[in-house]
């Protein structure tokens, strides 16, 4: 374990977080590897981790009957996969999809949960930086949204 | 520097009534074509004249907001009026001009350049604010990067008669906008029109050699001082009777403060986007420009032709339009004509002559509209009264 | 005011609706040698210039500048210049087909003659940004315009920093030039990011606005000029997140569109405030624009 944490002490998600609640994140944290077209996770299923993409591409979908599999927007290195495990029902909304070779750190979202609990400032530190990447890709899908591209009249 | 005649640029002289034809003739006889004021249509227009017996002699003008009438004057006087809906731009720019022309031969097309040049005009009667204006369209056209062929033609070859303004008109604001009413440059020769029980002459001020030139022709006398303090006191009579005044004061700044404003819906629901205020404006100059074919498919011409922002295609880009709504086109026309004008061409758009408040269907008057922005400035800054008890 | 004749030389499909026209200058009157030669699939046009008959051609191009295209019978619509710099005799368009007037130049076929005025505008800073990095950021159409100044760095690479193109279209489908980013992303110091913003599931690139490209793009912010070509929108929200990274207003640049009619400041029909696109523009510091940018319906 002791090996990711200067892995995870350089990711500008974490950057600012004090020395012990860092320990406490390490504590969650796992290296994993996911070949291209693997699920991450899928729709519907439990949401009990998050990820931050060392390295190779991942794709959000959404299956649609009749039109196949949609991708909403794509993640990749150095950004962060996965909020669903931070709140109640705590049920992925969408597949994750490694689009190329995946290696990421897997934070363990259950053993997160219980330390947040028990300690509101690491729990602040990090709803914060969700909610930043959350006001980030919601924006992101707001222009999505306009369509700009197209002809409108 | 002495004339033929001895008259020198900066002399004044007198020309009798009488005499105003043979001033028409001197023009003639150097090729010019005279345009000048005259009535048709229950309005004083501007067109070809063929003797100043076509100006609108006895005639004088009512005008208020979206009002314009023709009345009788109980005298006989030449100039006794103030702007009607012409401007010299008509003339200078012409409200529809073929660029050029192409013709088709064995799946090529050539191209045919435009060489019309009709003879010089003589303007007859241009008020002190329609000389700003033309002033203005040249730092439009003939001042930047680009120079319009058109316009330098017409525009340099003009002979001009100009006329101080013996009495304002109902929407004039032109001493707000320092336009006028006195002519200061620009002209040819100046007239100042006196009329009273003893006389009906004109006080005429020398702007240029050909000016001076001219008069070798026409009969006239020095002016005598008395005669001259006659020009001043009409010209500050009628700066003294504006029928409408403009605060210029930080006007661009001001416009600049408020392009959202609650006084732009409120212009907008009175505003009919006719587009009248732009195409009896002296110094609106927008265009575009049309492609005409015959029916063979063989000929197409490109006509410019006056435009005006009002109308929702003048912005159109594919996807729709940048200034859809009224208060868009509103802002944009007002915006224009007094604060963007300044930066883009280091004067006012507005000359105060008063013609988009005269022919507004609606009487929408941009002084009003200005002074309704400012004043909710002041309402703002003011202490609210009632509330220290 | 008067158009340069030039014929269509070359005509290449880049997606469904956008197409690019190579132009080379004609003769006046039309000479015997004019005559389409085949080349692969397609025709092409030599027309040679003979001594007796110099041909009028519109001057050198600055990328970033526009032309002014004339369709006989139809009309004339501003568009922006997306060849080579370095090759003045080829005038180079590329188009999408979404009114009267480029409808009617998707119609045309080699041979075809079209009216050509120009240069007109402002152009990228691309003297300015020498000794610094460079992003280009392209929605759309918005990499037709950013082409030349490729080249243009390109062909004086060395001059330049890291040097990154962040693209964003519609749909894979819709992706411009796609040889062409393919040879520019070989480049080991060019930097060619893609995005689309809707894909289906067999799709392996990015999904997401051009916007999120940013913060994934290697460039030093405060040794950077900045270059946005695409919809209004997109190049305020690129802007603005820019500016989050700490690249100064003053060293992003955008350009802009609007309606015009003459290109040379005298229809008054691209006022966009106090500025005339046409002659200010079409290439605005965003410091100079960020304000009257947010202002509705300018």
């Amino acid at each position: 374990m002791e090996t990711l944490k200067p892995l995870l002490a350089e990711h500008p998600f974490f950057e600012g977080l004090e020395p012990r609640h860092l320990d406490l994140i390490v504590g969650c944290a796992t290296n994993v590897r996911f070949d291209a077209g693997t699920f991450i996770f899928r729709e519907g299923e439990e949401a009990n981790a998050f990820y931050i993409i060392r390295h190779g591409q991942v794709a959000l979908e959404i299956f649609v009957p009749q039109r196949g599999p949609i991708t909403i927007e794509t993640i990749g290195q150095g950004e962060v996969l996965g909020w669903s495990w931070l709140f109640p029902p705590y049920h992925w909304h969408f597949d994750a999809r490694a689009v190329t070779l995946t290696r990421a750190i897997a934070l363990d979202g259950k053993c997160l949960r219980t330390k947040c609990e028990e300690d509101h400032d690491l729990g602040y530190q990090l709803v914060k930086r969700f909610a930043h990447i959350i006001m980030q890709r919601l924006q992101a899908t707001r222009l999505q949204l306009l369509d700009v591209y197209g002809v409108h009249s | 520097m002495m004339g033929a005649s001895g008259i020198q640029v900066g002399d004044v002289v007198v020309i009798e009534r009488a005499h105003l034809e043979r001033l028409f003739d001197a023009l003639r006889q150097r090729g010019y074509q005279i345009v000048g004021p005259t009535v048709r249509d229950e309005a004083i227009i501007y067109d070809l004249l063929t003797s100043a017996e076509d100006l609108p002699i006895g005639w004088t003008d009512e005008q208020d907001g979206g009002y314009y009438r023709l009345k009788r004057r109980n005298d006989e006087a030449v100039f006794g009026y103030a702007v009607g809906p012409h401007s010299w731009k008509k003339f200078v720019h012409p409200p529809a001009l073929r660029l050029w022309r192409a013709e088709r031969e064995n799946g090529r097309f050539r191209v045919i350049e435009e060489t019309e040049m009709g003879p010089p005009f003589a303007f007859i009667g241009v008020r002190s604010c329609e000389l700003h204006a033309l002033a203005i369209q040249d730092k439009i056209f003939l001042e930047g990067a680009f120079v319009d062929p058109v316009y330098k033609a017409r525009r340099s070859g003009a002979f001009i008669v100009a006329v101080n303004c013996g009495q304002a008109g109902g929407t004039c604001f032109c001493a707000s906008m320092n336009t006028g009413p006195r002519v200061t440059f620009g002209f040819d020769l100046a007239l100042t029109e006196l009329l009273d029980a003893e006389r009906h002459e004109f006080i005429v001020e020398v702007g240029t050699e050909r000016g001076a030139e001219l008069l070798g022709d026409v009969p006239c006398r020095a002016a005598n001082d008395a005669e001259r303090a006659a020009v001043d006191e009409l010209v500050a009579k009628t700066a003294a009777h504006m029928g409408r005044t403009m605060e210029t004061g930080d006007i661009k700044e001001l416009l600049y403060r408020h392009y959202e404003h609650p006084r732009w819906d409120d212009v907008a629901r009175r505003c009919l986007t006719c587009g009248n205020c732009t195409m009896v404006c002296p110094t609106c100059f927008c265009t575009t420009v049309e492609e005409v074919t015959d029916l063979s498919g063989q000929r197409a011409e490109r006509w410019r032709k006056w435009d005006s922002c009002f109308t929702l295609d003048f912005t159109y880009l594919a996807g729709g339009r940048v200034r859809a709504s009224a208060k868009a086109r509103y802002r944009q026309w007002m915006t224009h004509k007094l604060a963007t004008w300044i930066d883009q061409f280091g004067t006012s758009g507005c000359v105060g002559c008063g013609r988009c408040i005269t022919w507004c269907p609606v009487a929408i008057d941009i002084t009003e509209e200005v002074r309704a922005i400012r004043e909710s400035e002041r309402t703002e800054s003011a202490p609210s009264p009632g509330k220290e008890q | 005011m008067v158009p340069h004749p030039y014929r269509v030389r070359r005509r290449r499909r880049e997606t469904h609706d956008t197409f690019t026209l190579e132009l080379q200058p004609a003769s006046r009157e039309g000479t015997a040698q004019e005559k389409p030669i085949m080349r692969g699939e397609s025709a092409e046009w030599d027309i040679p210039a003979t001594a007796s008959q110099p041909l009028s051609t519109i001057p050198a191009f600055l990328p970033g500048q526009f032309n002014m295209l004339y369709v006989f019978g139809v009309g004339e619509v501003p568009i922006s210049i997306s060849g080579d710099p370095a090759d003045p005799t080829t005038v180079v368009h590329t188009i999408r087909a979404v009114g009267t007037v480029t409808t009617a130049l998707r119609q045309l076929r080699p041979g075809d003659m079209v009216g050509v005025r120009g240069p007109f505008g402002s152009h990228w800073p691309l003297s300015d940004a020498e000794g610094n990095d460079v992003v280009l950021i392209a929605g759309g159409i918005g990499l037709a315009p950013l082409r030349p100044a490729v080249y243009r760095i390109l062909a004086e690479r060395v001059k330049y920093g890291r040097v990154v193109l962040l693209y964003g279209t519609r749909t894979p489908a819709d992706i411009l030039y796609r040889r062409e980013l393919a040879r520019w992303r070989g480049h080991f110091d060019f930097d060619v990011l893609i995005t689309v913003d809707h894909a289906l599931g067999n799709w392996r690139g990015n999904v997401g606005v051009v916007t999120t490209l940013i913060a994934r793009a290697p460039f030093d912010p405060l040794n950077t000029v900045a270059m946005i070509c695409g919809p209004e929108v997109m190049m305020r929200f690129a802007a603005r997140e820019l500016v989050r990274r700490g690249v100064p207003a003053e060293r992003i640049f955008i350009s802009m569109e609007r309606n015009m009619k003459c290109a040379i400041g005298f229809c008054g029909h691209c006022q966009f405030g106090p500025t005339f696109v046409c002659k200010d523009g079409p290439v605005f510091p965003y410091r100079s624009v960020k304000d009257l940018l947010t202002i509705r319906e300018l």
